[in-house]
């Protein structure tokens, strides 16, 4: 495949919801990112892959807010973007689903879900019981079966944890989404719960970054993917015109196979 | 895994009583706290009555006595109002240890200002002076948290080193600002929030008055809460149990105020309130007032007979009893508050979600400040003198009431009604133990033995209850 393709392709798709070019980020002398560039449509699954340590999920917080880059540019909807914090990624329509899930572990489901962007009520306290309301409401389509709203979420399972982490996602009107290892601590039947869900939101038109290392969550959720190995970019392809042991060389040696386009770290 | 699933199959193994407790949606580990405090109280006053009989109280003894639980209640008033701002700066995750030397510096400085300062200036007694000697204690309070705060929050030093450097040099400080002397007599009016003297009480008809309105109160939020619950179709309590919490909540407010109105001015004092307020006094009064008989539990009343004024609640108690509602409501019905618990529980998710952490903490610091500006005003009204003494070694018994309240050194946990009821607890011990005339080295060995006990079997619960 061509970059000529790719680009009349694109241009079918609309303008890209997310570009970042050239973005670096170093700590202490390390670069964690070198001159990194992505992009994501609205609707698609961008798979990033790469072993621990790659700088995925570097490059991904830097995109969340999370941590603040030395150099390079963010484009959200063909405008540039000033990310500084989370605050100002969530105000982009950026959401998160971190690894570790990022939650409050001593207080409930309801308080986690809205965690930065309480309800209050008119007397500017909290209003607790609109927002159990509206945590019922969404967790009833996430997790029918869940229960527990009134416990902290310390003494929810694996499962039950990351419903909670998703629901505080996708419930402010993201248009980006970024997972990063969404189904790392989940049991196979739960996986395959993100996976549906993961379809109902790209029908939606959400953009969704898939940080994963199982190259095979990749192939069955993504439309395209990008591997990075020591920071940098090795190369993007589209999950159609690779095949998994040609992508295991990109993520191992850095070896660039003919149906993806190489990046800067490519050999 | 224990039956604790909420609607989950294992509710059908509850036992009655724990039926009962999830119904009324009791926290267990208050009820085992005032269960604590019930046991004490008894003990002191059955060992108090074998010491002394006849001393009036509820099992023979002088500790069940509306006089000892008037005085318990303003003795606890300063570690009190300190300690739920401690509950916060613990959830956080924070300690705070210059609070006693904060509040020896705040009180002396108060002093300062009011005895050599304003009384000179606008002479002794002018309304502004106290007015203005509050508005500075908690101003220079949150002031030196507000700094305890960013040296914590921006400046990244930890908050241990921090307020033990607090807790060194504010004492410095205070001696400093005193001279060394100790600063008195308070104006007359600032000495009211100490609770001494007939004028800083309310009195039994405006006691009655408050606790029928917040009996009232109870009511009202039982019934809004019912109703917001109903309007968004959640479960509700059972209506006996709303009923049984409404009445037992009204019961308990009540009978404080019935204990703090069954204390009379000692016989001196009535005698002094009578005269200033132009009232006679029986024949036969005078003979017996001041006598052994007379200061001796509920005998004052008999002694004088038609010559009795009961004080009700004491200008200290509303304080800290207004502090405790303010600092419940912040904890639990703001953002801020519940900041605070989110951030004590994950820092990083905190970060994550938005929550401007840094700001956070000079916020809790500051607050922390403020309520030591409180507690400064209190116990130094309390003396009527501010010295470099007041607060010493306070800053432990906040902490300790604050943990032996349930609050979770690793953060994220606490209540602001249970680190008061630590407070009490406390002072309970230590108020008993002087009643029996222990000596105070053996207090200090009993009341550091509690605090180590409280969280071993906070620690057995938890491991259960999980």
């Amino acid at each position: 495949m061509t970059t000529e393709s790719m680009s009349a392709e694109t241009a079918a798709r609309g303008a890209p919801l997310v570009e970042m070019r050239d973005v670096s980020i170093a700590f202490g002398g390390i670069k964690a990112v070198d001159h990194a560039s992505l992009d994501l449509y609205p609707g698609e699954v961008v798979g990033l892959l790469g072993h621990n340590g790659a700088g995925k999920s570097t490059l991904i917080k830097v995109l969340s807010g999370a941590y603040k880059r030395d150099a390079g540019t963010i484009l959200v909807d063909g405008r540039e973007a000033e990310i500084n914090n989370p605050r100002d990624a969530k105000a982009l329509g950026i959401e998160t689903i971190y690894q570790t899930l990022a939650l409050a572990d001593n207080v409930d489901a309801a308080a986690n879900l809205y965690l930065g962007r309480e309800l209050r009520t008119r007397w500017g306290t909290l209003d607790d019981i609109a927002m159990e309301a509206a945590c019922r409401e969404v967790m009833g389509r996430l997790n029918p079966n869940f229960r527990r709203f009134k416990e902290p979420v310390k003494s929810l399972s694996g499962g039950q944890r990351q419903s909670v982490a998703i629901a505080r996602a996708i419930h402010f009107n993201a248009r980006i989404l970024i997972m990063d290892e969404p189904t790392a601590a989940l049991g196979p039947q739960e996986t395959a719960q993100v996976g549906e869900l993961i379809k109902q939101l790209k029908a939606q038109g959400i953009g969704i970054f898939l940080i994963s290392h199982d190259i095979h969550d990749v192939f069955d959720l993504a439309d395209r993917l990008t591997v990075m190995k020591n920071g940098r970019v090795v190369g993007s392809a589209r999950v159609a015109d690779v095949t998994k042991d040609e992508v295991l060389g990109m993520i191992i040696m850095g070896k660039v196979p003919p149906g993806a386009v190489p990046g800067p770290g490519a050999i | 895994m224990t039956n604790t699933t909420i609607g989950g199959p294992a509710a059908a193994n509850e036992n009655a009583v724990q039926r009962f407790i999830r119904a009324l949606e009791l926290d267990t580990r208050m009820l085992g706290m005032l269960v604590a405090l019930v046991v004490i109280w008894v003990g002191f006053d059955i060992a108090s009555g074998v010491m002394r009989p006849g001393s009036g109280g509820l099992f023979g003894g002088s500790f069940l006595t509306p006089r000892n639980l008037w005085i318990l209640l303003v003795q606890t008033t300063v570690i009190a109002v300190m300690t739920t701002g401690m509950v916060l700066v613990i959830v956080l995750r924070q300690i705070d240890l210059s609070v006693g030397s904060m509040l020896s510096v705040v009180a002396v400085a108060t002093g300062v200002l009011q005895v050599f300062e304003l009384g000179p200036m606008l002479g002794v007694g002018h309304p502004v002076i106290w007015l203005a000697a509050v508005v500075f204690a908690i101003a220079l309070g949150s002031a030196i948290g507000f700094v305890n705060g960013v040296l914590i929050a921006y400046g990244q030093i930890p908050s241990f080193i921090v307020t033990l450097g607090g807790l060194i040099a504010f004492s410095g400080t205070a001696f400093l600002i005193a001279s060394g002397v100790t600063v008195a007599p308070m104006d007359k009016t600032f000495k009211l929030f100490g609770g001494n003297g007939p004028a800083a009480s309310i009195g039994p008809i405006w006691s009655w008055v408050l606790g029928a309105a917040v009996c009232v109160m109870i009511v009202i939020m039982i019934v809004m809460s019912r109703r917001r619950r109903i309007h968004f179709k959640f479960a509700t309590k059972p209506i006996w149990a709303e009923f049984l919490t409404g009445i037992v909540g009204c019961a308990a407010v009540l009978g404080i105020t019935a204990v703090v109105n069954a204390y009379p001015y000692p016989p001196r004092v009535a005698e002094r309130f009578a005269l200033d307020n132009g009232i006679p006094i029986p024949p036969g009064v005078e003979d017996r007032a001041g006598t052994d008989i007379c200061m001796a539990g509920e005998k004052v009343v008999s002694c004088l007979d038609g010559l009795s004024f009961a004080t009700g609640y004491p200008i200290p108690v509303l304080i800290t009893l207004a502090v405790a509602v303010t600092m419940t409501f912040i904890a639990r019905r703001t953002r801020f508050g519940r900041y605070v618990f989110a951030t004590g529980g994950n820092p990083e998710a905190a970060e994550l979600a938005g929550v401007n952490t840094k700001w956070l903490t000079v916020k809790v610091f500051t607050l922390m400040g403020a309520l030591v500006g409180i507690s400064a005003i209190i116990a130094s009204a309390r003396l009527d003198a501010a010295t470099t003494a007041l607060g010493t070694l306070n800053e432990l018994y906040v902490i300790a009431a604050a943990v032996i309240g349930g609050t979770s050194l690793a953060g994220g946990i606490g209540t602001i009604y249970g680190a008061i009821a630590g407070a009490l607890l406390m002072q309970s011990l230590q108020s008993g133990m002087a009643l029996l005339n222990v000596d105070s080295a053996y207090t200090n060995i009993l009341v550091g033995g509690v605090l180590v006990l409280a969280v071993f079997v906070d620690q057995l619960y938890r491991r259960r209850v999980n």
